[in-house]
């Protein structure tokens, strides 16, 4: 059961947010609202009349409009085409041609109206994430909906873009609009909502206000209380293990992602590299494992080189890597978690060796990590898909985690994942740190890395920009994120590629 | 997995606690309740076997409409309905038990076996000639399933099975070895044809990025003709005939049979032993580790440390092995020379065969036994009944569209969906 009996009011121009964890079943009770699932029991009530929503468009017709996590979008339509789409405006009948003309007019219009810049004519493919979501929400507003649903917004915005989308929901809500805001990040909830009502195990637990303080609205969530704060002793940083020298990277369209970066980072400390997903960071991390070719540079680690060697035997070498994107890189969904959790180690002893495996030895592998990692599953044997979020990214850890590591590598390692499951990561990672392996976490939320790091380098455009304590404040390394110096001019981009600065100063615009 | 297990576990038990209470909870759920429960739940083995029964039942209706006879009935039916109902059921019932007894067994020809009249030959035909027409497709339906179960879709089966008909055809008369050995090495012979037909696209994929569908349908058309080429080379052609036909594999190269009319040779021992192979292969092996975890997310699998080319390439070696042996089967169990239909349709019929075993290894060899089955029995509705042999084909035809079409086959037999499974997940999932 995913919503056992929960009761929720949304008045006019509010703001509700729906908090919960993964799995609470904020989604379940929002599809059922927007006409994608039918309660077993109970009645919605769109102003004081009973409704019975069998699909998307009785809930459209019923001015409930719902903007989802992954977007519904035609990646080669334009955002016009993509808005007109299922409400086509024709001339000459329901077989006539399109009114593309009155179609741009209309986009034009909402998103004029309602303070929210889309291009009509662009194609959805070449916009950045927060552009999407833009385009996403108009396409709702045209609809003349009286209640939004936004599904986990922020989840794939930049902090910039979260901004701008806060601000747009301030002003559709000035306007009347009902905003259900759904959500696990406490932040947001306390800076947007004019209610918060949270979710836990499928029941209401608390409808509360704004002013609830960050650590009592986490405990609601999660049930127990939590820490927000990653509790550490202060480094005692080693040797130095990995060493990047003039590193060069192009990314998959053959414009340079990184541009010259030189790194240390030593035994018993954490390096955290903040900055704006798409400055380059993800294509640093897959060069050092091997996934990338750089075209420069060098990368050591304990004085080896790692430039040319295979993935299989980076990784072998006493490398920890945790992907920044779990579903795509880091579990095979179909897999059950104990091949998870063998997936790169399954050809060794004692999980078995170039030629069979040994089933008992990964069951018994399998069972031992369940259990120390605190992996919440059925049984060992069941898909991973069947996990949360959180649970599946704890399989990837643990599986990274189980070999003996110089260096661990953890990229966005709590993207996506709910408060209780972060604690727990945060912990196992500052634990691999105090045993004396060399730690880079890559992380675009700067609380993360503020929270996890000793030292933090800066990443803009391919480049670091500069390294810091993390004591520094939180200002100061906003600006480095956005590529100002101390100087007081930004950076230059790298290249002729502005991709990264274009996608910023679009998102502003 | 636990989707066949009862289902009225407590919810909101702790899941690591469920799985056992669930088992004790369950004594008042009778035996045949849970049975039937499990049948009428849309879980693969039930869609199976209701695609077949309903393919059977549209069979029935076009064996109806075909006959001018039965029809003739059906114009005066609002007078007469038992004469269109009775000559509609004689001519159905007399297609399917022919079927039945071409390819399961004859009551008659056993009957005769006991009363001294017939020989127990005979009465094992039908069986035989069912095991005969399955042994190739087993090795091209497993060709296909191990292909797919690595994220490759392997078209190229036939081209495949050509080449090992081949390889196989022509070591089997060229080389003379003495007896066991001469088969061995034509075995062999015909897997390494199969899988160096395999490696190409294999390699292609792996290099370049070509994908296998489209070098595999060519490679098709290059191995066909191919063949159709060399059967009349110097040296391949039989010198006594000026037909397209090769000479004929050596005796010591066949497939060892009953001889007479029980044409059942080695070749389905060897299907047996290799699709044990494969099962073993996927399930139990590094290789097998590595192919699944390509096949179901590449990029996982590479993140890993997987190398994805070496394991696509590997993969077509071993699948067009795979299909190059269903081709030596049928070259040296069945037909003993080389002609341009040699392998006739069994490397597309492989794909068919792998779709209705689900990509498993032993579905794979029942559904490829069902297949012979269907060959062999229509064989006999054609000369008992009339009934075209194309018919198979039709019903062979419709099993497929509903198995790819299971939503279909689930509404019609209104089955729920099979609830343990999504418990289980729902279970999982809200901690």
């Amino acid at each position: 059961m995913a919503n056992d009996h929960i009761d929720i009011t949304v008045e006019p121009g509010e703001v509700h947010a729906l908090l919960g964890e993964n799995g609470a079943g904020k989604s379940t009770l929002m599809n059922q609202l927007y006409g994608l699932l039918q309660p077993d029991e109970g009645e919605i009530l769109v102003d004081g009349e009973k409704k019975v929503f069998r699909s998307p468009r009785d809930a459209i017709a019923a001015g409930i409009g719902m903007v989802h996590q992954h977007f519904m979008l035609v990646p080669v339509f334009t955002v016009a085409e993509n808005i007109a789409l299922g409400a086509e405006e024709t001339r000459g009948g329901p077989l006539g041609w399109l009114d593309r003309r009155r179609n741009r007019r209309d986009v034009l219009e909402v998103s004029t109206r309602y303070g929210l810049p889309v291009d009509p004519d662009a194609l959805v493919e070449n916009l950045p994430v927060g552009a999407q979501q833009r385009v996403e929400i108009v396409k709702a507003l045209t609809r003349d909906v009286d209640l939004l649903i936004l599904d986990e917004p922020t989840a794939v915005l930049t902090p910039q873009e979260t901004e701008e989308l806060l601000a747009v929901m301030r002003s559709l809500a000035a306007g009347g609009k009902s905003i259900v805001f759904i959500t696990h990040k406490l932040k947001e909830v306390k800076a947007i909502a004019d209610r918060i009502t949270v979710i836990r195990r499928g029941r209401t637990v608390a409808s509360v206000s704004p002013e609830t303080p960050e650590e009592e609205l986490a405990s609601l969530m999660v049930g127990r209380a939590v820490s927000l704060e990653v509790e550490k002793t202060p480094a005692e940083p080693g040797r130095e293990v990995l060493k990047i020298a003039g590193l060069v990277v192009d990314d998959d369209r053959g414009v340079r992602a990184v541009d010259g970066v030189d790194l240390v980072v030593r035994a018993g400390e954490v390096l955290g590299i903040a900055g704006v997903q798409g400055n380059g960071q993800t294509e640093l991390v897959e060069a050092v494992l091997g996934l990338r070719e750089p075209l420069a540079g060098s990368i050591k680690v304990d004085n080896e080189d790692l430039v040319g060697m295979s993935t299989k035997q980076i990784l072998r070498s006493g490398i920890g890597y945790v992907p920044e994107d779990r579903s795509l890189d880091g579990v095979v969904k179909e897999f059950s978690v104990a091949e998870n959790l063998v997936l790169d180690t399954y050809d060794r002893p004692p999980y078995g060796n170039a030629f069979r495996l040994n089933p008992a030895a990964i069951a018994e592998g399998a069972r031992q990590r369940v259990e120390q990692f605190d992996i919440r599953t059925s049984s060992p044997e069941s898909a991973v898909s069947t996990l949360s979020g959180g649970n599946q990214q704890k399989v990837v850890v643990a599986r990274e985690m189980s070999r003996s590591l110089r260096l661990f590598i953890a990229a966005q390692p709590t993207r996506g994942v709910d408060v209780g499951s972060i604690e727990f990561i945060h912990g196992r990672i500052i634990h691999e740190r105090d045993v004396g392996t060399a730690v880079l976490v890559v992380s675009s939320e700067l609380d993360e890395v503020v929270g996890l790091a000793d030292r933090i380098a800066v990443m803009y455009s391919g480049r670091i920009l500069a390294i810091v304590s993390p004591d520094t404040p939180r200002e100061e390394i906003g600006l480095l994120m956005a590529g100002i110096t101390g100087s007081g001019a930004p950076a230059a981009p790298a290249g002729d590629d502005a991709g990264p600065a274009d996608e910023a100063e679009e998102g502003t615009k | 997995m636990s989707t066949d297990e009862p289902v009225a576990a407590p919810e909101k038990a702790a899941p690591e606690k469920a799985a056992p209470e669930k088992r004790a909870e369950k004594p008042g759920d009778s035996f045949m309740a849970q049975f039937t429960h499990n049948l009428w739940s849309a879980n693969t083995v039930t869609v199976t076997v209701l695609s077949i029964v309903l393919a059977m039942v549209i069979g029935a209706i076009l064996i109806i409409v075909s006959d001018s006879e039965v029809l003739k009935t059906f114009s005066y039916i609002t007078a007469r309905p038992s004469d269109a109902l009775n000559a509609s059921w004689n001519v159905v019932s007399a297609a399917y038990a022919d079927l039945f007894k071409g390819a399961i067994f004859d009551p008659a020809a056993v009957s005769a076996w006991f009363d001294g009249s017939g020989t127990w030959q005979q009465a094992f035909t039908p069986i035989s000639e069912t095991l005969t027409y399955a042994a190739p497709l087993v090795f091209t339906g497993l060709s296909v399933a191990l292909a797919f179960r690595g994220g490759l879709f392997n078209i190229g089966g036939q081209g495949q099975a050509v080449i090992g008909t081949i390889t196989a055809a022509v070591a089997g008369f060229t080389f003379g070895l003495p007896v066991v050995l001469n088969l061995i090495v034509a075995l062999l012979a015909g897997l390494i044809g199969g899988a160096v037909w395999g490696f190409i696209p294999g390699i292609l994929k792996a290099r370049a990025g070509a994908h296998e569908v489209i070098v595999t349908i060519m490679l098709n058309y290059v191995g066909l003709l191919f063949l159709g080429w060399l059967i009349l080379q110097d040296g391949i052609q039989d010198p006594n005939r000026t037909d397209a036909i090769s000479k004929s594999v050596a005796k010591s190269a066949q497939l060892p049979s009953f001889g007479g009319e029980l044409r059942v040779n080695l070749g389905i021992v060897v299907a047996v032993l290799v699709t044990a192979a494969v099962a073993w292969l996927l399930n139990k092996s590094a290789f097998g580790f590595e192919l699944r975890a390509v096949g179901a997310n590449p990029l996982a699998a590479r993140t890993a440390g997987i190398s994805v080319g070496k394991t696509y390439t590997l993969l077509m070696v071993v699948a067009g092995g795979l299909a190059g042996l269903g081709g030596a089967t049928q070259v040296l169990g069945t037909a003993y020379a080389l002609t341009p239909a040699v392998a006739g349709n069994i490397g597309f019929d492989g794909l068919l065969v792998a779709l209705l075993g689900r990509n498993r290894p032993w579905g794979t060899l029942l559904a490829a036994i069902l297949f012979g089955a269907l060959r062999a029995g229509g064989n006999r509705m054609q000369s008992f009944s009339g009934i075209s042999l194309e018919l198979v084909t039709v019903l062979q035809a419709l099993i497929v569209i509903f198995i790819a079409a299971p939503a279909l086959v689930k509404t019609i037999f209104h089955l729920r969906a099979a609830r343990s499974a999504r418990l289980g997940a729902s279970m999982a999932k809200g901690w």
